[in-house]
């Protein structure tokens, strides 16, 4: 029982704090915020997945997303400096309003669609093995049953790698700018 | 399992997501739009996780770490590109690059 509170605690804190970064992310006015709030709400989002037995992704989140991912953001925001701040809120007003009621009508229709197609089948989750989510099951699964997704997984991250390298080396005519 | 049913992941999951698209939806600098887009990447992450727990199936966890991966190389191309765009001296800002517009 001591447990179920403790679990639940947990839970209660790492999603407030996955949805209030989430939301900084998008409302911080300066893009260097953003980019840190990004950090707290993958940290979070790793508690999530501790939570549902799902170790190695954790682990694997906070490597690629807080130790790659972000910190080339911050590169790339250092270098740019001040222009790298669009104001957000130069936009007309009608166009945020409309957004914030898209954004909302999208986040109800989620949750209608999950209530009403799959509400009574949620109750019971099935009982895992303790190696569920374990490095060596992810790693079976990986090499034995989806080697092809592997294989084109490493395909898609070297073209990205070369394409990254020819974007930042490439420097176009200035008169091709229409600014 | 221990804690809240998978249905209470999944709804934090579609709130997640919705404020990614928020932020798609109302941002015009292309660096806070790719920061939203990680956020939409990182909600569909969690409910396919949810699931494979739900189903006992690791084919889900795959998925998710496959999905990262796209992620890593959206960000490295979206950042390459904001990169050549502000060397062209152009400003960083979506409504202003129009020059693909038909």
């Amino acid at each position: 029982m001591a447990e179920e509170i403790l679990v639940w605690i947990v839970w209660v804190g790492a999603a407030l704090t996955l949805l209030s970064s989430g939301l900084a992310v998008v409302l911080f006015a300066n893009p260097f915020f953003s980019a840190l709030a990004l950090i707290a709400n993958l940290a979070s989002l790793a508690v999530l997945y501790l939570l549902l037995a799902a170790e190695f992704v954790a682990a694997a989140q906070v490597l690629v997303y807080a130790g790659a991912i972000v910190v080339m953001f911050l590169f790339v925001i250092a270098y740019l400096g001040g222009r790298a701040d669009t104001p957000w809120a130069g936009g007309p007003t009608l166009q945020s309003l409309a957004a914030v009621v898209a954004a909302g009508a999208i986040a109800v229709e989620i949750v209608v669609v999950i209530g009403l197609k799959a509400g009574d089948r949620l109750s019971e989750s099935a009982a895992v093995r303790d190696s569920f989510g374990s490095p060596a099951e992810i790693g079976r699964l990986f090499l034995a049953d989806h080697l092809l997704a592997f294989e084109v997984t490493s395909i898609v991250l070297l073209i990205a790698a070369v394409g990254g390298v020819i974007l930042g080396m490439t420097v176009p005519k200035p008169e091709a700018s229409d600014g | 399992m221990s804690g809240p049913g998978i249905a209470a992941y999944l709804v934090i999951s579609a709130l997640l997501f919705a404020t990614g698209a928020l932020g798609v939806l109302i941002r015009r600098s292309p660096l806070i739009i790719l920061l939203a887009l990680e956020i939409m990447l990182n909600a569909g992450n969690l409910a396919l996780i949810a699931y494979s727990r739900h189903l006992g199936d690791g084919d889900g966890q795959i998925f998710a770490l496959t999905v990262m991966v796209v992620a890593a190389a959206e960000a490295v191309v979206g950042l390459g590109l904001i990169v050549a765009i502000s060397r062209l001296r152009m400003e960083l800002d979506v409504d202003k690059l129009t020059s693909l517009r038909g």
